[in-house]
């Protein structure tokens, strides 16, 4: 099977200082997959979700790579062309249940404006559609709270509203970045039991982004590893858990109680390991800078 | 928790009440001043000169607030003064909060290049010291009534153009704004459908702020003389007067200052009143 998403050796700079942020990263995900995407945070994780749904900050700057996205290029798109693309294809759930819907309007509109305004549905159409997946993330009144304005709603609640919004417009990539990480721990295995259930009912390919392997080995069937913007092992999940290739992935794994030790505490990443690590990220700056130099 | 909140709700709706009572009050003044001023404004007579305010001995029915050293009833004055008052607090607050919020919105949401052009722009305007910038414009432009907005326009946008950028910054890191944009939004809908809603709190406290700024400006410059060059009576050129005449007639000055800056107190009390209220965030 082909990738459905496959990114190729992006690299990307902050404009002005010219400070590498993502250095040559590759991933590829499969359609109907699920693609763990770990790493500390400041790691680019978030930077990579972005790259794909073409929201990256205007300070960052893409200088090479590849995104396709069922084999078309998006960074070789015209960019309106690619928003349309985007809009009908891919959806986001973002990290912050309480930034994520505006303040200013009604739950309702939020799930089904773009439904009408983007895609072309009728408003009826729209309507139904939202009731029916509020109902499939187990939101018990459908019709109050798509009256309700998002602050008279939990945590909870909301980061259910963006499921359900996210999985609207029946996407076929959905990028999760960090969903569960801002809400309580009881609430967090909820939300990610729901998500993990929607994905397998929708068979929506899925970058789930994530600080946490505990959180990866319940959702996805694979993981990339990421450290200061660089991949350093794409790996399918029982292999990964089986034997770590990376040293840095060992460490990370081992820094996980519960996968060596449950009653152990939270060790952190050894000293000599940073150095491997860092040592091939320097050398892969200068092959890169070299690169930019010459021709 | 919920006591608390009820406190300064309720707080809140008091200094409401009480600041769009009072402007309700000076806007009533203003707009039917000819029907409801007791006199003529301008009509001058020795013989009823220096009229004590209706309390103290020596008043006359009708004129309530006292008469000035030339026999002009203080309260028919101040109502018709409300109007050059109020004329220039709504233009110049209108035109200012148009040219700044909408020039803030545009470089705290769309960044980039315009971002650093408007910025720029606003840094070199805030170099140059208001007054002796207001007092030039004048110069220029010949006193009256447009140059007086004109002048508070051109000084006053930057503090709309600041504010207002910084909070479309703000609410432009927030992910609705990235969602809104990932479901394919073009970037003009998003400004104004999804970030202007969340800016118009501060844009409305700035407004009223800045229409008691233009209250207090227009009285400065008719203070200095600098303001309009007919007899129509304004409360800045009403201190002026009363200032010479303060141990005579303290009524002529108190009044005029004490409507100014009720009027003033009032406008930005209405403001953060009205953010308490309307804020998304803080309901
Ligand atoms: N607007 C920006 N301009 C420049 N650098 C940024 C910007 N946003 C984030 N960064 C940097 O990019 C790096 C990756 O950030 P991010 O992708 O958000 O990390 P995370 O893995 O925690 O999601 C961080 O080092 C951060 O400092
Ligand atoms: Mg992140």
């Amino acid at each position: 099977m082909s990738a459905y998403l496959e990114i190729r050796n992006l690299s990307a700079v902050v404009r002005g200082t010219g400070e590498r942020l993502l250095r040559g990263v590759s991933i590829a995900l499969e359609a109907g997959h699920v693609t763990g995407l770990v790493g500390e945070s400041g790691a680019g994780k978030s930077m990579i979700g972005k790259a794909v749904l073409g929201i990256l900050p205007t300070a960052v700057e893409v200088v090479e790579g590849e995104i396709l996205l069922d084999g078309q290029d998006l960074l070789r798109m015209p960019p309106d062309r690619r928003r349309r693309l985007i809009g009908a294809t891919a959806a986001l759930i973002p990290q912050d249940p309480l930034t994520a819907l505006n303040p200013s309007h009604r739950v309702g509109p939020q799930i089904t404006d773009r439904l009408v305004d983007i895609l072309g549905w009728s408003r009826a159409d729209a309507e139904a559609r939202a009731q029916a997946l509020l109902d499939e993330v187990h939101i018990a009144e459908p019709a109050r709270v798509m009256k309700s304005y998002p602050h008279e709603l939990s945590g909870g609640m909301r980061q259910r509203i963006l499921i359900a919004a996210a999985f609207a417009a029946e996407p076929r990539l959905i990028v999760a970045d960090e969903p569960t990480t801002a809400l309580d721990v009881t609430v967090q295995k909820q939300i990610l039991r729901l998500i993990a259930e929607m994905q397998a009912r929708h068979g929506t390919a899925m970058l789930f982004v994530t600080h946490d392997l505990g959180v990866v080995s319940k959702i996805c069937q694979d993981l990339a590893v990421l450290y200061a913007g660089k991949v350093v092992e794409q790996a399918a999940m029982r292999d990964f858990f089986r034997a770590p290739a990376h040293p840095y992935s060992r460490a990370l794994l081992a820094a996980t109680p519960q996968y060596t030790d449950p009653t152990g505490s939270l060790r952190p990443v050894e000293r000599d390991v940073l150095d491997t690590v860092e040592a091939e990220i320097a050398a892969d700056d200068r092959e890169w800078r070299n690169g930019q130099a010459g021709p | 928790m919920r006591d608390g909140r009820g406190q300064i709700r309720r707080r809140a709706g008091l200094r409401l009440w009480l600041s769009g009572g009072w402007l309700a009050l000076v806007l009533f003044g203003a707009v039917f001043a000819p029907w409801v001023a007791p006199q003529d404004p301008l009509m001058q007579d020795l013989f009823t000169s220096r009229l004590p305010p209706f309390w103290m001995e020596g008043a006359e029915p009708g004129y309530w607030l006292g008469t000035d050293n030339l026999g002009r009833d203080v309260l028919s004055r101040i109502l018709h003064g409300a109007r050059i008052a109020l004329i220039v607090a709504v233009s110049a607050g209108a035109a200012t909060c148009l040219i700044g919020a909408t020039l803030g919105l545009i470089a705290g949401y769309f960044r980039g290049m315009a971002d650093i052009v408007i910025s720029r722009l606003v840094d070199i305007w805030m170099a140059f010291p208001p007054v002796l910038f207001a007092i030039l414009l004048i110069a220029v432009l010949g006193t009256g009534l447009t140059s007086i907005i004109v002048a508070i326009v051109v000084i006053d946008w930057t503090r709309f153009a600041r504010v207002v950028r910084a909070e479309a910054m703000n609410q432009g890191a927030m992910d609705y704004v990235a969602s809104a944009q990932v479901a394919g939004y073009s970037r003009l809908r998003t400004m104004l459908v999804e970030i202007l809603p969340n800016v118009l709190p501060t844009i409305g406290a700035l407004l009223t702020l800045e229409m008691g700024i233009s209250v207090i400006v227009e009285a400065i410059l008719s203070f200095v003389n600098l303001s309009i060059p007919t007899d129509d009576p304004t409360w800045g050129g009403m201190i002026a007067e009363g200032r010479q005449a303060i141990h005579q007639s303290w009524w002529v000055l108190v009044f005029p200052l004490v409507t100014l800056f009720l009027t003033v107190l009032s406008f930005s009390q209405l403001g953060e009143g009205l953010k308490d209220r309307f804020d998304p965030v803080l309901r």
